[in-house]
Parts: structure tokens; C-alpha cells; sequence
């Protein structure tokens, strides 16, 4: 029976009404620190927004205007801290391999919320203080590792705090200390399947129960792929640094939706055209606000993923509500010859497929003015019988079924598992070589 | 009487068929036949070798897409209308052929010719009825 105990859970079963009551004052402080950063003060004071007392009711929350990644740019590197810096004690900054990198200060509070909002995404998904934690996400500036990592030892997991790579070693260190419970990407954790046999390892020699993933869209075939494989239950885990990192939206042990912890950020879909809410059930643009975050307060930022938020109550009887997978970005369509088309979408025809393996990569090449999709999979050792014909019948299946779903024809090429370049970390599977004609 | 020949799944990139071969070589496993079957942007490998068992373990433990189908072997003497021969009985007894290769054998005067056939225990029957010699991995091993 799926059963979970609560780690807060006066505050994870809050009435609806008591939790709107609670985002609206905790909105008001928000943007009462807002006002301090010199972004805000300006941004805010334009939309009619001078001091947090313009917020009076829970659809004032309409007049705040959207903030986005590019705000945060500009931001960078003070722009948006509200608190001396004397009160931060962590710093974490993207990458800024896209231009100039963002950075989030957090003081001492703000990390103990995020934690303890981790810690109850853990709880949740039915893990305790007798599970063995193998933490396989980048530490360091990527908030991934960090941010489970410490939610789980407030748990009081036994955490093994490996970072991303180094599979070899992963695997043993699973067998050795008898790891229950991982937190990996999707695309690694196919790839530490295809390592098993390499280091001397069956399944059953694991005691793996459960994987948190997250840090890159995947699709619901790949979810199951990797249930099936390692047989454990995967939770589908979900953050962004803007928003601290993981914890921000979390599976209960239903898997039926993540759920957006309430109490600490205010969730909308929009529609990324045109700003407007869109209702349950939609797909748009989650923004989010953080509600309790001082050192650097953000008020309806657009994130780029694109997600719905679902109707009704969850059986585990937490009344935070869920979202969906994130099922793309609006900044990862691809357009290919005129034709919208996510790299989800790909994934999740060809996941489906049993005799494609754990890798994929999907390319886009210029031939003459056209486009040409070309997608790259491993085929999976098992199923390979040493017949030609059966193999071009399953690049034809492949093709076939990839064009009843996004409707152009891509070109299909079929790889030896282990060809294809793998990632540790986030995966980046699309190679666009369009733009260098 | 079967014989066990190595499918070997390869994509199309340089030195994979070198790569598959120096593995064998260091592992003193010897090939006897070889045929390559080619699409766009893979092809698939099929070896007859001296050792099958170890060797389709060496490939997979190395990371190769490889799996063993049962083929037929037959012997024919190495002169004009040899081949012709086995084909006739086949046709004759309506049996299809879904690949076929051939190679010599070292000084011997035999050619031998490795099939593929969908219903291979009745090919077998019929070519040993005409006289026809089916041989073993053991005699390809002793060759």
C-alpha cells in the first residue's frame, strides 16, 4: 500500500482558504523587501506599486509585472539583493554559458526554508531517516546537488554526497553501502544502466528503491524505462535556481503530478504570447514567486517551462496543488521547416519503443533551404537478433511512428549502444547545425 | 547439423570493423568466413570463427551488439557448376536461401558455402539425402 508520512503537515494539508490568507501577507512582505532592491523600486513604483500596502487583496498579485531571466541579467551582480550583504551566507550563480550569468544570494533563513522544503519533498515520496541517500547531482554552483543534500540529511538520511560522474564508482558505492534511494538525471541514470554489466553488476545485487529526477525534461516513456529497468518507483522532482533549486515542486508516493509547495511560492500558468492566466488543466508558462526568500525576492518570474497545473484534490490528501511534468521550454522548440516541434516529443515516442536503448540525440542540418531532422538512437543489445531486414524495420517504425506524432519526416540512424556522447549532468541532446551556413 | 555464426551490429563509423577484428586477433580467435551486409548507416558483421562461444562473450563483454544465428555449412568441390549443384536441390525442394556467402578452405580443393535458411533442419535433410556434406563448428574449428 502507498502510504507516506507528513513532514509538516499541519502546513502540507493547510486549508485552501488559510493557505490563500497566508500567500497574500506572505506576498506583502515579499514586495516590501522588493522595494528595497534599486530593480524593484523602479520596476515596481512604475505599475502603481509604491509601498506593499497596494496589495490588499490576493488579485493584486495582477499589477506586479513579470520578471524575467533577461531582468535578472541586467541585475547582475547586485541589482536584486535586498539584505546587506553581510546577511548572505550562499551565493549561487548560473552558468552563463547563454550570456551574462544570474546570481541568487541567500541569507541564513532563506536556506533553512529551502531545506526544510526538500526535506518535505523527501517525506513525501515515502523515504525517511532509514534510507541511504546517493546524491549523483553536480555540487557547487548547481543548486541540484546542494539543495538535496542538505534537505536529505534533515531528514536524516544517510547521504553519500557523490556529485555527478565517475559511474564505475557510483554503481560500487550503491552495492557497497546498499543505496535505497537516489537523486540523478534521467538521461545519467540510463546510462549508469547500460554500465551495470561493464562493472560486474546485476540489479539484484542493488537495493535501489527509489530516483528522484530532475534538472532536464524527460518524458513519461523515459520515467517508466527507468522503473522498469532498475525496478524502483521515480518521482519526478522539480526546481530552478531562480527559485532556490529542487523543492520547489515534488511526486508524492501517488506520481500523479508534483506539488507546488504553496506556502512559500505562488504558482501561475500563463500564456507565453500574450501574459494572460490560463486555467487547470492548460498548458502555458509556470511563474512562480517566492514567498520567503529575502536576500534576493522575486516576484512573478517567468521560468520558460512549460507546464499545466492539475484540477481537484491529491489522495495523499496534501492540499498543495500539483503540476504536471514540465513538458518543454518555450525557449526549446525547435521550428523545422515551419513545423513546432519539441525535443520532448521525440523522447517520448522513441522510449516507447523497446528495442531503442537508453540514448538518443536528435540533429538538425541544412539540405539546400530545407531542414533536416535527423534523430540518432542506440539500439538496445538485447533485441538485436542479427537480422538486417528486422533492424530496417525498426527504422522504420521509428520513422513512421515519429511522424504520426510531429508530423514531418525526420531521418532516423540507428547507433551502437555507448556511441553516443553521454552526460553526467544536465543532458543536451539537441545539436542544431543550421545557423553556422 | 548447425553451425553458429556471430552477427555483429555496426554503425557506420571508421575502424569499427578494425576494432572487431584486432579484438579477435588478440584473443587468438581466427576467422574463417566473413560477409558484411550494408544499409545507410550501419551494417551488420557476420563471421564464422574457430571458437563461437568465446568469442560472441568477448564481443558483448566489449561492449559489441552481438548475438549467434544458426547457419548451414556445406561442402562443395571448387570447380565450375560446384554452386550450381547445392542450388539446384534446394530450388528443387522449394527451400529459400535469405542469405548466403562463401569462402575456400586452405589447400583443399573444397569450397565451402555458409547459408541462411528459414527453415534450416529441413535443409539439412534434403542436402544430406543428395550427398551433400553439412559441416560442424568442429570442423570448421579443424580446418
Amino acid at each position: 500500500m502507498k502510504t507516506s508520512a507528513f513532514w509538516d503537515k499541519k502546513m502540507e494539508t493547510i486549508s485552501r482558504e488559510s493557505l490563500k490568507k497566508l500567500q497574500l501577507a506572505r506576498l506583502k512582505e515579499t514586495v516590501r523587501f522588493a522595494l528595497k532592491t534599486p530593480f524593484y523600486r523602479t520596476r515596481l513604483k512604475k505599475a502603481g506599486i509604491a509601498s506593499a500596502d497596494a496589495i490588499k487583496r490576493w488579485e493584486d498579485i495582477k499589477k506586479i509585472p513579470f520578471t524575467t531571466k533577461d531582468d535578472l541579467r541586467e541585475c547582475y551582480p547586485d541589482g536584486l539583493l535586498a539584505v546587506p550583504l553581510q546577511d548572505v551566507v550562499r551565493v549561487h550563480t548560473s552558468s552563463g554559458t547563454t550570456g551574462t550569468p544570474t546570481v541568487i544570494y541567500h541569507t541564513k533563513a532563506d536556506l533553512d526554508s529551502w531545506t526544510d522544503l526538500v526535506a518535505r519533498s523527501i517525506v513525501a515520496t515515502g523515504a525517511g531517516k532509514q534510507d541511504i541517500f546517493q546524491n549523483m547531482m553536480s555540487y557547487g554552483m548547481f543548486t541540484g546537488g546542494l539543495g538535496l543534500h542538505y534537505g536529505a540529511e534533515r531528514v536524516g538520511m544517510t547521504v553519500i554526497p557523490m556529485g555527478g560522474g565517475n559511474t564505475k564508482r557510483q554503481i560500487q558505492l550503491m552495492k557497497d553501502f546498499g543505496t535505497t534511494v537516489l537523486h540523478i538525471t534521467p538521461s545519467y541514470m540510463l546510462h549508469v544502466h547500460s554500465k551495470l554489466a561493464e562493472a560486474g553488476m546485476e540489479i539484484k545485487d542493488l537495493k535501489l528503491r527509489k530516483a528522484y529526477l530532475g534538472a532536464e525534461p524527460y518524458s513519461e516513456n523515459t520515467r517508466r524505462k527507468v522503473e522498469q529497468l532498475f525496478h524502483i518507483d521515480a518521482y519526478n522532482s522539480y526546481g530552478l535556481s531562480e527559485m532556490n533549486g529542487p523543492g520547489v515542486a515534488f511526486e508524492c508516493v501517488e506520481k500523479k503530478g508534483m506539488h507546488v509547495w504553496e506556502d512559500v511560492y505562488i504558482v501561475e500558468v500563463i500564456d507565453p504570447r500574450t501574459g494572460e492566466s490560463l486555467p487547470d488543466e492548460k498548458e502555458g508558462e509556470l511563474v512562480f514567486t517566492n514567498l520567503t526568500r529575502r536576500a534576493t525576492p522575486l516576484l512573478r518570474y517567468r521560468t520558460r517551462d512549460i507546464a499545466c497545473i492539475h484540477k481537484g484534490p491529491c489522495a495523499c490528501k496534501r492540499t498543495h496543488r500539483r503540476i504536471s511534468r514540465i513538458t518543454g521550454r518555450t525557449d526549446d522548440m525547435l521550428i523545422v521547416n515551419g513545423v513546432n516541434v519539441y525535443p520532448s516529443q521525440i523522447e517520448e515516442v522513441i522510449m516507447r519503443i523497446p528495442q531503442v536503448g537508453t540514448n538518443y540525440m536528435i540533429r538538425l542540418e541544412k539540405e539546400g533551404t530545407l531542414d533536416k531532422l535527423i534523430v540518432q538512437v542506440e539500439i538496445y543489445s538485447k533485441m538485436f537478433r542479427g537480422d538486417l531486414n528486422e533492424i530496417d524495420r525498426l527504422k522504420e517504425k521509428i520513422r513512421e511512428e515519429l511522424r504520426a506524432s510531429i508530423i514531418i519526416h525526420p531521418s532516423v540512424e540507428l547507433h551502437e549502444p555507448g556511441s553516443l556522447p553521454v552526460f553526467e549532468g544536465k543532458a543536451k541532446r539537441v545539436v542544431d547545425n543550421r545557423q553556422k551556413l | 547439423m548447425k553451425l553458429i555464426q556471430i552477427s555483429v551490429f555496426l554503425e557506420n563509423r571508421r575502424g569499427r570493423l578494425s576494432d572487431v577484428c584486432s579484438l579477435l586477433g588478440k584473443h587468438e580467435i581466427n576467422i574463417r568466413a566473413l560477409t558484411v551486409a550494408e544499409s545507410d548507416d550501419f551494417g551488420i558483421l557476420r563471421i564464422v570463427v574457430d571458437k563461437p562461444q568465446e568469442a560472441t562473450m568477448l564481443l558483448k563483454s566489449n561492449g559489441f551488439v552481438a548475438n549467434i544465428t544458426e547457419v548451414v555449412t556445406v561442402e562443395v568441390a571448387d570447380k565450375p557448376g560446384g554452386l550450381a549443384n547445392v542450388l539446384a536441390v534446394l530450388s528443387k525442394h522449394a527451400i529459400n536461401v535469405e542469405y548466403m556467402y562463401a569462402f575456400l578452405a586452405k589447400a583443399t580443393a573444397k569450397a565451402l558455402l555458409v547459408f541462411r535458411f528459414d527453415d534450416a533442419d529441413k535443409a539439412i535433410e534434403v542436402l544430406k539425402k543428395n550427398g551433400i556434406r553439412v559441416l560442424s563448428n568442429k570442423d570448421i574449428g579443424s580446418l
